[in-house]
């Protein structure tokens, strides 16, 4: 019988906070048997962002806070024979490696063995060719800034089993992070669907950090949560046979009951009978939930079924500029006085020769859940002649710079030239990248592992 | 445009009669996105309102809530086990993180907006048995 491996969360995405792993790797070390910590910080667009970096500085292109994640960790984990599996490599995990080893050095430890995954970049002209027979005539090659495919757990394993002790990735799948680990523990095979799709949703449920420990969950007379400023993040147990226990770091907030964790099993699944992954199919259609201690709770019924014939790929490429400007207005009729702001900045764009569709909000009567098209704001809104504080805010994407900027001068000018009593103006200015997904055949995808020498 | 008739209601604001009851009173959810589609799902707090949430939070209730937002596709997913449902729309994100200009590009907010569902009381609140 294999004792079951304990799956710790270090970093839900980029930009997590970065004092979280030392409670969960405390808590490893204390659990003392097999152990594994994961850190995932790669969403869409993050990578995308990465790409950027790298071309910019051939030595970037990894996660900026790699150094800031690790350090507390490191040396406990090593000391302790806790891998490290990350995809903080992003863009550049070779980068990410020669830092790992470079930190280690500079915190007095013995060089680790570190492993990079590879395989997932797409952005070669071998895999551009393949992905403009794939896309077509919509295939954006003027514009094409990057494209990875996500790829699976294989290349974790291996280098696990090769005795890596942190194991960089770039884009693989978010629950590749715990199933790398687990085949490499577990020696399942690589067709035990259900063994593969209850490892596959143990790192779907570790994946985001803190969303299935308390995180992203409070509402207060609702669903109230201890100590959430100090949420901890999540451990979960796994058994030879895929049972799934999750918890959480001792002596930290937050709760894992079964409401948290309904919340994130669902959380980014589609069809909840074929949940699509580079290594299984995973099905939670019948899954249960159980509160067997406390914050304990047991997933069970998790089935699985054969992997996907292709892999998903995201592809990304410049999409002009993204201009925002922000205005505020408070006091009687201040709504009144935002929506002729609105107007009025509208009516200058027309007058400038730019017709492009801008985007209205009015912070405080309505802007999140309304539409890029306007159609929400154009009916009065309930409350809004009572509004007492609101901000106007313009949005409009372009392909011209100078149009995006010529908003931003128009937001600037309601101080002297806009509705009265107007104040605190803030505008932004960034390059936007557009994206789009496709399938591709794995036979398009190389991924491997090299252990550094 | 002139703000001053407040009766035009947003679709966050349904019109409550005492027969009714907003799905946040009985039900929790969450957002995901992936590009253009958004997920949303809803939970019941108590098991026991499930079927009749199941009952009153349909594919067509939901799109009716969005239908301001032009969605292509609403598909929902019983999760009887998790006494859980779970939304898929198609449409809704103004081409989603990297193309909208909503603040909230991912629409994390979303399903607060569905949770705004009225519908009508549960059996066991309407002490119709």
């Amino acid at each position: 019988m294999t004792a079951p491996l304990m799956i710790g969360s270090g970093a839900g995405f980029s930009g997590d906070r970065t004092d979280a792993a030392l409670p969960v790797v405390r808590s490893l070390i204390a659990a003392g048997g097999p152990a594994v910590l994961m850190f995932e910080t790669l969403a869409e667009r993050t990578l995308a962002l990465a790409q950027l970096a790298r071309r910019g500085n051939p030595a970037h292109g990894y996660e900026p806070l790699l150094d800031a994640l690790l350090a507390p960790v490191l040396g406990l984990c090593l000391a302790n024979g806790i891998p490290i599996v990350g995809n903080f490599g992003a863009a550049n995990p070779h980068a990410a490696a020669q830092r790992v080893r470079a930190l280690a050095a500079e915190l007095g430890l013995a060089p680790p063995r570190v492993a990079v995954v590879e395989g997932d970049d797409l952005s070669h002209e071998a895999g551009r060719a393949v992905l403009r027979q794939i896309v077509g005539p919509d295939f954006p090659e003027a514009r094409f800034v990057c494209a990875n495919a996500y790829i699976g757990a294989q290349g974790i394993a291996d280098a696990l089993a090769a005795g890596a002790q942190v194991v960089v990735c770039g884009r693989v799948a978010d629950p590749a992070l715990a199933v790398g680990p687990a085949m490499a523990h577990f020696g399942w095979s690589w067709q035990d669907w259900d063994r593969l799709a209850r490892a596959t949703m143990a790192g779907h449920l570790l994946e985001c950090g803190a969303q299935v420990t308390g995180g992203y969950f409070a509402d207060p007379g609702m669903k109230d949560v201890p100590d959430v400023h100090a949420v901890g993040y999540p451990i979960v147990r796994l058994d030879e046979d895929g049972n799934i226990e999750v918890g959480k770091a001792a002596d930290t907030g937050g709760c894992v009951d079964l409401r948290t964790v309904k919340e994130q099993l669902l959380y980014e699944v589609h069809d909840p009978a074929a949940y699509l992954t580079p290594d299984v199919i995973a099905d939670i259609s019948a899954a249960t939930v159980e509160q067997v201690g406390p914050d304990r709770v047991a997933v069970r019924n998790v089935r699985g079924r054969e992997r996907p014939g292709q892999l998903k790929a995201n592809l990304f490429y410049e999409g002009g500029w993204i201009a925002e400007g922000e205005i505020s207005y408070a006091g009687p009729n201040a709504a009144a006085r935002a929506r002729l702001a609105a107007e009025i900045v509208r009516k200058r764009m027309d007058l400038l020769g730019h017709a492009a569709p801008i985007r209205f909000d009015v912070i405080g009567v309505l802007s999140v859940f309304a539409d890029d098209g306007g159609r929400l704001l154009q009916q009065p809104q309930a409350g809004e002649a009572q509004a007492r504080d609101v901000r106007l805010r313009a949005a409009l994407a372009h392909e011209d710079k100078s149009v995006a900027e010529t908003l931003l001068r128009e937001v600037n000018a309601l101080y002297t030239c806009g509705p009265a009593g107007g104040g605190g103006v803030r505008t932004a200015l960034r390059a936007r990248l557009n994206a789009m997904s496709c399938l591709v055949p794995r036979s398009a995808v190389t991924a491997s592992h090299t252990l550094l020498p | 445009m002139n703000p001053t008739t407040s009766n035009t209601a947003t679709p966050a604001a349904g019109a409550a009669t005492a027969a009714t009851i907003a799905l946040y009173q009985l039900a929790h959810g969450r957002t995901g996105d992936k590009g253009d589609r958004s997920n949303i799902s809803v939970i019941a707090y108590d098991p026991r309102d499930f079927d009749h949430l199941a009952a009153h939070v349909t594919e067509d209730a939901v799109a009716a809530l969005f239908s301001y937002r032009r969605p292509s596709a609403v598909r929902r997913y019983l999760v009887p086990s998790l006494q859980a449902m779970n939304f898929v729309i198609d449409g809704v994100l103004d081409g989603g993180v990297n193309d909208a200009l909503n603040l909230d590009t991912h629409g994390k907010a979303l399903s607060f907006l569905l949770l705004q569902l009225e519908i009508p009381l549960p059996p066991r609140l309407a002490g119709a048995g």
